[in-house]
C-alpha cells in the first residue's frame, strides 16, 4: 500500500529539510513549466526527479539551484528564502554550497582535466597551487589520476563525465544537482558515474538532486519524486 | 496467444466489469472476451465458478432474473464489499517481477472503465518497481561480478516493465477513448 506525501508549506518550514520548494510556478510564454511543484531534500539524501520529457524536471532543478527564479512559490536553503538573496549572494551560494553535473559540454575544452576540476576553487578565490593540490587529491580519490594532464577531448565520454563529478564535488558542496548525468553514456559507463557520484556524496553527507528518465539511474537514489505537468507527486511505499 | 489475465486475477477482473453495472454470466463472458481474452476465450464454466465464489464471499449478489424469451438468466451486481475489494486490488502494486504487463494492463483498463485514476495504478507500480530496483542496485554494489551480472539481468527486466509502464502512462488518454 502507498500513501501520498503532498508537500506542503508546513512541511517545507520544518527544519528537517536542507533544501525545499513549495508551490513553485514558472511560465515560459504560453507554457506552464511548473504549476505548483514542491519537494524537500534532506542532508545526504539522493532524490531522483522522474517524469516524461517536458514535465518540468529540469526547470524544477534549476529553481532549486537558484539558477532560475520561479514566478511564484518559495525555495528555501538552510531555512533562507533564495528570493531574498541578491544575485551576487546566489552566485556565491552556487559556487560554495552547490555542485553541478550536466549531460553535455560542461568541461572547458582548452583546460586539462586537472585545471577543470580546480576551476571552481579558483573562481572561489583559492590560489593556483592550493587549488591544483586539492583538485589532484580529488582526482586521485576518484581513481582519475591518470587523466589529470589530459584535455577533455583526449579522454573517453565516461572519464569526462567522472571528471565532471570530481569538479562538482571538489568544493565540498552540500548539494549536487545532476541533470541527466548519464544521458550520453552507455550502460557500463553510466553505472560507473552513478556509483561514483552517489558513493562519494553519501560519504560526504552531500545531498544529490538527480534528474533522470532512466529507472536504472533512479535506482541509485533513496527515493523518487514524479514530475508531471509541472506538478510533483511522491508516493511513500511502506518499505 | 495466451489469455492475458492470469487466472488468479479473473475474480477481480469480473468484479471490475460488474462495477460498470449488473450483468448476467453471458454478458460478463462477452465483455471479458472483448477486452482481455484475445485469442483465448474464457470458458463459461470458469465464469460461473468464479461468480459462485464471489457470491459466497459476499462480493457480488443476485440482482434478479432476466427472462427474455429464452432461458432464465441470473443477473449479478457488485456489492459495496466487492467495490472495496476492486479498489484495494487496483491500489496495491503487484510484486515487482518481470512480465507483469498483462496484470497491469488489466488493472489500467478496469481503472479507466470504473472512472478511477489510472495514473494512480501506474504510479503505485512504478514506486514498487523502483524499490525492487534499489534493492538489486544495493546488492550489486556490494557484490562480486557474479552478483552484479545476476542483479543486472533482473534490473534490465524490471526496467523493461517500467518503460512499458511509462509509455502506457503517456497513452492513457488515447486508451480511455478507445475503451470508452
Amino acid at each position: 500500500m502507498t500513501a501520498d506525501a503532498n508537500f506542503s508549506a508546513e512541511a517545507a518550514s520544518g527544519t528537517d529539510f536542507l533544501l525545499s520548494a513549495t508551490d513553485l510556478h514558472k511560465t515560459y510564454g504560453p507554457t506552464d513549466a511548473l504549476a505548483g511543484a514542491g519537494l524537500g531534500v534532506r542532508a545526504g539524501e539522493v532524490v531522483a526527479l522522474m517524469g516524461p520529457s517536458g514535465a518540468g524536471k529540469s526547470t524544477l532543478l534549476h529553481c532549486l539551484a537558484g539558477i532560475v527564479r520561479p514566478d511564484t512559490g518559495t525555495v528555501r536553503y538552510r531555512g533562507a528564502d533564495l528570493a531574498g538573496l541578491s544575485d551576487r549572494a546566489r552566485s556565491a551560494l552556487r559556487r560554495t554550497d552547490f555542485g553541478f553535473v550536466f549531460q553535455f559540454g560542461q568541461l572547458v575544452p582548452e583546460l586539462t582535466c586537472l585545471e577543470n576540476v580546480a576551476l571552481p576553487l579558483r573562481l572561489g578565490g583559492e590560489r593556483g597551487r592550493a587549488a591544483a593540490k586539492r583538485a589532484r587529491e580529488m582526482l586521485a580519490e576518484l581513481d582519475l589520476a591518470e587523466v589529470a594532464g589530459k584535455r577533455p577531448g583526449e579522454v573517453s565520454g565516461g572519464q569526462g563525465q567522472r571528471v565532471a563529478v570530481a569538479r562538482a564535488l571538489v568544493t565540498g558542496p552540500r548539494v549536487v544537482f545532476a541533470d541527466e548525468p548519464t544521458g550520453a553514456l552507455d550502460s557500463l559507463n553510466g553505472e560507473q558515474v552513478m556509483q561514483m557520484l552517489t558513493t562519494a556524496a553519501r560519504e560526504r553527507d552531500t545531498a544529490v538532486v538527480l534528474v533522470t528518465h532512466e529507472a536504472r539511474v533512479a535506482a541509485y537514489s533513496d527515493r523518487e519524486v514524479i514530475v508531471r505537468d509541472g506538478r510533483t507527486r511522491e508516493l511513500e511505499a511502506t518499505r | 496467444m495466451l489469455c492475458i489475465v492470469p487466472s488468479m486475477s479473473i475474480g477481480h477482473t469480473l468484479l471490475g466489469l460488474l462495477e460498470t453495472g449488473p450483468r448476467h454470466g453471458y454478458d460478463l463472458k462477452r465483455a471479458y472476451d472483448d477486452r482481455f481474452a484475445h485469442d483465448r476465450r474464457i470458458h463459461y464454466g470458469q465464469i460461473y465458478s468464479t461468480l459462485a465464489r464471489l457470491l459466497k464471499q459476499g462480493l457480488v449478489e443476485a440482482d434478479g432474473v432476466e427472462v427474455d424469451g429464452g432461458p432464465e438468466r441470473k443477473r449479478y451486481a457488485i456489492t459495496d464489499a466487492g467495490v472495496a475489494d476492486v479498489a484495494e486490488w487496483l491500489s496495491t502494486p503487484e510484486k515487482p517481477e518481470a512480465y507483469l504487463q498483462n496484470t497491469l494492463y488489466t488493472k489500467v483498463v478496469l481503472a479507466l472503465l470504473s472512472g478511477r485514476a489510472a495514473t494512480d495504478v501506474l504510479d503505485v507500480q512504478r514506486s514498487a518497481h523502483l524499490d525492487a530496483m534499489r534493492e538489486l542496485t544495493r546488492r550489486k554494489t556490494g557484490g562480486d561480478l557474479v552478483d552484479q551480472l545476476v542483479c543486472d539481468h533482473a534490473l534490465f527486466h524490471l526496467e523493461a516493465d517500467l518503460r512499458w509502464l511509462e509509455l502506457t502512462a503517456a497513452r492513457l488518454g488515447q486508451l480511455a477513448k478507445e475503451i470508452g
